[in-house]
């Protein structure tokens, strides 16, 4: 900073353009260099600090999830699982049908459950309602329905996947 | 711009630092080069704390410690660079301070009024060596392992409270997960706490008293003397050389980066050529030299009674100018020097000339 002003002071006296060339040429080499160095320290350390959400991103890539034993599970009843890195809940129902959501409610991220006895979904953080079949909101503040995974069953378990 | 420099400098006073730093000046004179060694130290410990706080952030201590270093080394992102790092700099700054040590030794920078800037020095490195050897075991493989367990020997043997004492620092009657936790406070929490005022006091004293010059420049007269201005020149000089120590440590960090051996397995003999860093070297070849009953107690009387001759130097040498009792302090300066050279290299020798 300084010796920009004072190259500044230099040229407006008039006492010759070359040396005051040098000098900005020699501040701005200096500052290049230190940015290459800033940078070079820095691309290390922020992809250091950034491993595991790189990972985590992998994982959501994940597009099915194997349950192998989840076909036991009994009617009228759910099963909280990982989904990659999310939480999501499979619920197997009266009818002998099968449904599976991203548990994350759309109001402000709470895990929602299943409530088998008033067969819905249930958040207890702010009271949120979703129909346990569709998972559209039907009461309380979520403004959006559950996130909607596929479902398929067989002898050796279940297999959940993205659309 | 200048109106917010105002507004600061009306608040924290910059212009009187800015006055105060001009005033500052350096000797030049052909031992100015060591001038530089104690911001070596200072660079490479600031390094330490970065690369500290960055394997914080995965490691964890205890059962899990050697799993989460290999985490470190293998997995994450650059995590073996950060970890590489680490040690490089650990071993520089040992090295930088040695250098700095010997280099006030030599130019007889301890003397009145620079008594506690000695002082505060000697323990600054022997905080470091410990910093050292509890950050050794923290990864927990097999070398860590034994080199702990060997230099947790030494309290052992001290009569009658030895055991107890090793045993509290230990966390049991042999290394396990509680010590690894237990060196990991100290490295991380207790260590840093001690050493960061100490090294707050040795930095002010510096500033207070200003660099010392040899006997050599001292018996000049006053008008052929020397000097630069602190800001900018030796201050630009001084980052050239942190510019250097960047350089050297980023090749070797890089080329040479630290391994991580097995993890350690109580239930298994040492490797073969098993040996403690360097800066224990010495120390670990005199206690070999020295055996039988009282060879421990002979060997560690050695180091003892040669720290204290050490520290005490101000002492003994108190206003030396060219004359004779400074040439005396320079003998025993390079006979401490042989010495340590001496028993490292045959540390070494032993080592490997034995079991190779
Ligand atoms: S977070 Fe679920 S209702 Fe508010």
């Amino acid at each position: 900073m300084s010796s920009t002003t004072k190259a500044s002071n230099v040229s407006a006296e008039g006492t010759g353009g070359e040396a005051v060339d040098r000098r900005v040429f020699v501040g701005a080499a200096m500052g290049a260099v230190g940015v290459c160095y800033l940078a070079a320290i820095g691309y290390p350390v922020y992809r250091y600090l950034a491993s595991p959400v790189e990972r985590a991103e992998a994982q959501a890539a994940v597009t099915e999830v194997t349950l192998p034993e989840a076909h036991k599970l009994p009617r009228k009843s759910a099963l909280m699982f990982k989904f990659g890195p999310f939480t999501a809940l499979l619920i197997h129902h009266e009818d002998g049908t099968w449904s599976a959501f991203n548990a994350k409610c759309t109001h402000l991220g709470c895990t929602v459950k299943y409530e088998p006895h008033n067969n819905r979904i249930f958040c207890e953080c702010h009271g949120g309602i979703y129909d346990a079949r569709s998972g559209a909101n039907t009461g309380g503040p979520p403004p959006r329905p559950l996130q909607v995974y596929q479902v398929k069953v067989s002898e050796t378990g279940v297999v959940v996947s993205k659309s | 711009m200048a109106s917010l420099y105002g507004w600061l400098d009306e608040r924290l006073g910059l212009e009187e630092l800015l006055e105060f730093a001009r005033h500052k000046t350096v000797p030049v004179h052909k031992h100015t080069f060591w001038y530089y060694w104690g911001g070596i130290s200072l660079f490479f410990f600031i390094v330490q704390l970065f690369t500290g706080v960055l394997l914080l952030v995965y490691y964890r201590p205890g059962p899990e410690a050697y799993d989460s270093v290999r985490q470190i080394t293998y997995d994450i992102n650059f995590g073996w660079l950060i970890r590489s790092t680490h040690s490089w700099a650990a071993n520089l700054m040992l090295v930088a301070i040695f250098v700095h040590m010997f280099s006030v030794f030599f130019m007889k920078a301890y003397r009145k009024p620079r008594e506690f800037g000695w002082w505060s020095g000697l323990v600054l490195l022997l905080m470091t060596m410990l910093f050292g050897f509890s950050g050794y075991l923290l990864p927990m493989d097999e070398l860590a392992y034994f080199a702990t367990k060997i230099g947790l020997e030494m309290p052992e043997k001290i009569p009658w409270i030895g055991p107890k004492i090793a045993s509290l620092l230990r966390g049991g009657l042999e290394v396990n997960e509680f010590t690894v936790q237990r060196f990991f406070a100290l490295h991380v929490v207790i260590l840093p706490l001690a050493f960061l005022p100490l090294l707050g006091f040795h930095l002010w004293l510096v500033q207070k008293h200003g660099n010392a010059v040899p006997p050599s420049e001292e018996a000049k007269p006053v008008e052929q003397r020397r000097t630069m201005p602190f800001f900018p020149n030796f201050l630009a000089k001084d980052l050239a050389m942190w510019l250097i120590a960047l350089n050297v440590l980023a090749v070797l960090a890089a080329l040479f980066p630290w391994q991580l051996g097995e993890q350690a397995d109580p239930t298994k003999a040492p490797p073969p050529g098993i040996h403690p860093e360097w800066y224990f070297m010495s120390m670990f070849y005199v206690l070999e030299l020295f055996q039988g009953t009282w060879g421990l107690a002979v060997s560690m009387g050695i180091f003892t009674l040669g720290l204290v001759l050490w520290t005490l130097i101000p002492f003994y040498d108190p206003d030396s100018r060219n004359g004779k009792r400074a040439r005396q302090a320079t003998w025993f300066g390079l006979v401490v020097v042989l010495i340590l050279t001496a028993t490292t290299i045959l540390g070494y020798w032993g080592v490997y000339g034995k079991g190779h």
